[in-house]
């Protein structure tokens, strides 16, 4: 992996974008990270994206909390019964307003645990390859390449019009 | 409604915006210097606040007996005051979450100021039920946890309930908040030097705006807004259990879930409109808050109004309708007795001046907007106090019958409730970008060069 270098293209519009990448996953080059100011969905289409797993933690979150609050309402009326009306101890609808509001709770919670996880955030390492126009108005398209096909790599990138094209001899951000 | 437009039915274009950039270089220069003004409502805020500390310092050290709360009236200003701001919270979580599950496209410029809203006034809400508990170091009590005696709260109990959909509401609209904010403060950190950079570069948790990172990011923001929705719904309607449960006359009727929600929503569009306004103004955001926003917050505000009124007059014509006599006396009461003029303010506010929405030249106009949802949340806050006080102080037993006055110590905690909302507002508008960044981008045209890319074609994603 330490022979592998990369190149950062920035672009001004979409098109060029979407164009560069889908020539480099054609050439089999996959190794893609693309930079956005926001989601932009045809270049999540291009490169590849499915479902996110986020979906399966704020499922397993919520069905724990909604379990854990009925559980906990459940536990505590039974340790110390009090019979009210002679109505029954357990009594459901009252706990279910608790579960609801635990499902909440926990399936937030896992969500953006889950988010944090899938999406590495904090990214803690430092920024060297980034542009702060990513923020801005520019789209990047950063490619990680063994040494013999980086000069095709830098063609296609190339070929559509980068407003700049930066060399990384690293490899940073794919390095791990 | 009149106007002929090209654009989907209800699309708000920003004419005036073309360039990705340029929304950073509009929205960021507020996190600026700011100005004198700015200064002055800020040291107002902080003197009101030392007015809700030495106010709540009087209480704690003489005791409760300084409000006015007593027999029967047991409910005053606080749960008042509380119900209020838990109500302004909410349209905040209805413009982030719900028109977001909905896509409506004026929801994107307006909705990171209303969110905003919703966790400051639910950090104002939270203070009241640690006032009113009168020995504020028990406070605890309120969280089950196993406790000496081997007791543990009873769940049957709408004020339990309060606690956990209270919490949950804070924790979870924060959450909401602060993921919002994330990639436009990596944009403020973009354009930042200094110690301002270091900052940015902290809270923005290093977001760079990768693929991997948008990808999920839009995904968990999904999940969020769906679990904010039925949240919303749930903790006014909680709330007003915490009144509907119980027998007392004027409390005990089965509109009142549905009736909080929408005054909640009805109060907190009021108060985004009050808030917005002069951030507009202040910084010159017409081209991103049009007037089109306001139209559109316009009409939510008049159908939530009528719904509202509708619940105003079916309690009433509930009342007589019964035959309950107990019922009926109290709703005599609270229209021509001792606390009309309460109730009066509230109908005329809630229900007479929404009115004028009705015409598309006051719905077009900031200034009346601005003036109409000030008499709103005015409206709103006596709604609340109509509620609780008229309907405790004329139950059942005529000798329990008993007048409220709030007394000073009670109203400097109210007041000082909007300097503490105030206060942290003012900082939100220096410190977070007030018009969401990203999200603004995607309702402005997509730069491309040449026509629509080849693969669009035959994609058949909701996007």
């Amino acid at each position: 992996m330490s022979e592998t270098k990369g190149i950062l293209a920035s672009y001004e519009y979409v098109d060029s974008a979407v164009n560069a990448i889908e020539k480099l996953r054609a050439g089999g080059l996959k190794k893609i990270t693309a930079y956005m100011p926001y989601p932009e969905h045809l270049i999540e289409d291009a490169l590849g994206y499915d479902q996110s797993p986020v979906r399966v933690w704020t499922l397993a979150g919520g069905l724990c909390g909604a379990a854990g609050g009925f559980a906990f309402t459940a536990f505590t009326s039974m340790d110390w019964p009090l019979v009210t009306g002679g109505k029954p101890i357990l009594s459901m609808p009252a706990y279910v307003v608790i579960s609801f509001e635990m499902m909440v709770l926990f399936g937030a919670l896992s969500t953006i645990i889950g988010l944090f996880i899938n999406s590495r955030l904090p990214y803690l390492k430092p920024m060297v390859v980034y542009d702060p126009e990513f923020s801005g108005g520019r789209f990047g398209v950063y490619i990680t390449a063994p040494p013999e096909r980086l000069d095709e790599a830098r063609g296609i990138l190339q070929g559509q019009d980068p407003v700049e094209l930066r060399e990384d001899s690293a490899g940073v951000a794919h390095a791990s | 409604m009149a106007t002929a437009t090209k654009e989907p039915r209800g699309a708000v274009p920003h004419p005036d915006l073309t360039q990705l950039d340029q929304v950073n270089r509009d929205v960021l220069k507020t996190l600026g210097k700011p100005g004198l003004v700015w200064w002055l409502m800020l040291g107002l805020c902080i003197a009101g606040i030392g007015m809700l500390g030495v106010s709540w310092g009087i209480q704690i050290v003489q005791g409760i007996g300084v409000t006015g709360l007593t027999s029967p009236v047991g409910w005053g200003v606080y749960i008042t005051t509380f119900v209020f701001w838990v109500g302004i919270a909410h349209s905040g979580t209805l413009i982030s979450a719900i028109l977001f599950l909905f896509r409506a496209p004026w929801r994107q410029s307006i909705y990171r100021a209303a969110e905003a809203m919703t966790v400051f006034a639910v950090m104002t809400a939270g203070l009241f039920p640690l006032i009113h508990v009168g020995r504020v170091w028990h406070a605890y009590w309120l969280i089950p946890y196993p406790n000496s005696r081997f007791l543990w709260p009873n769940f049957r109990s709408p004020l339990v309930w309060d606690v956990f959909a209270v919490t949950t509401y804070f924790t979870v609209s924060a959450t909401f908040f602060y993921l919002g904010t994330i990639p436009d403060l990596a944009a403020a950190r973009d354009a930042a030097n200094g110690f301002r950079k270091k900052l940015y570069k902290v809270i923005s948790l290093g977001w760079r705006g990768t693929d991997r990172e948008w990808h999920h990011f839009g995904k968990a923001y999904i999940f969020l807004a769906a679990l904010a929705t039925p949240l919303v719904l749930s903790v006014h309607s909680v709330v007003s259990w915490d009144f509907a449960v119980s027998i007392v006359p004027g409390w005990h009727a089965t509109i009142f879930a549905p009736y909080f929600v929408a005054g909640a929503i009805f109060s907190g569009v009021a108060m985004v409109i009050t808030l917005t306004v002069p951030i507009r103004k202040v910084f010159g955001l017409e081209a991103y808050l049009t007037t089109k926003h306001y139209d559109a917050m316009a009409k939510l505000c008049l159908l939530t109004s009528m719904i509202v009124f509708y619940a105003y007059l079916s309690e009433f014509f509930m009342a007589w309708y019964s035959g309950e006599e107990v019922e009926r006396a109290a709703f005599w009461a609270r229209l021509f007795g001792h606390y009309w003029w309460a109730t009066w303010i509230m109908l005329v506010c809630n229900g007479l001046v929404p009115i004028m929405l009705w015409f598309k030249r006051v719905r077009y106009s900031i200034p009346a907007l601005f003036t109409i949802s000030i008499f709103v949340n005015i409206g709103m806050w006596f709604e609340r106090y109509v509620i609780i006080v008229t309907s405790l102080h004329h139950e059942y037993e005529p000798f329990a019958w008993g007048v409220y006055r709030p007394s000073m110590v009670e109203m400097g905690i109210m007041v000082g409730s909007f300097a503490w909302f105030g206060f942290w507002f003012l900082l939100f508008t220096r410190l977070i970008p007030v018009v969401a960044i990203a999200e603004l981008k995607e309702v402005i045209p997509t730069p491309m060069r040449g026509a629509a890319p080849a693969h669009a074609g035959g994609e058949g994603g909701e996007g």
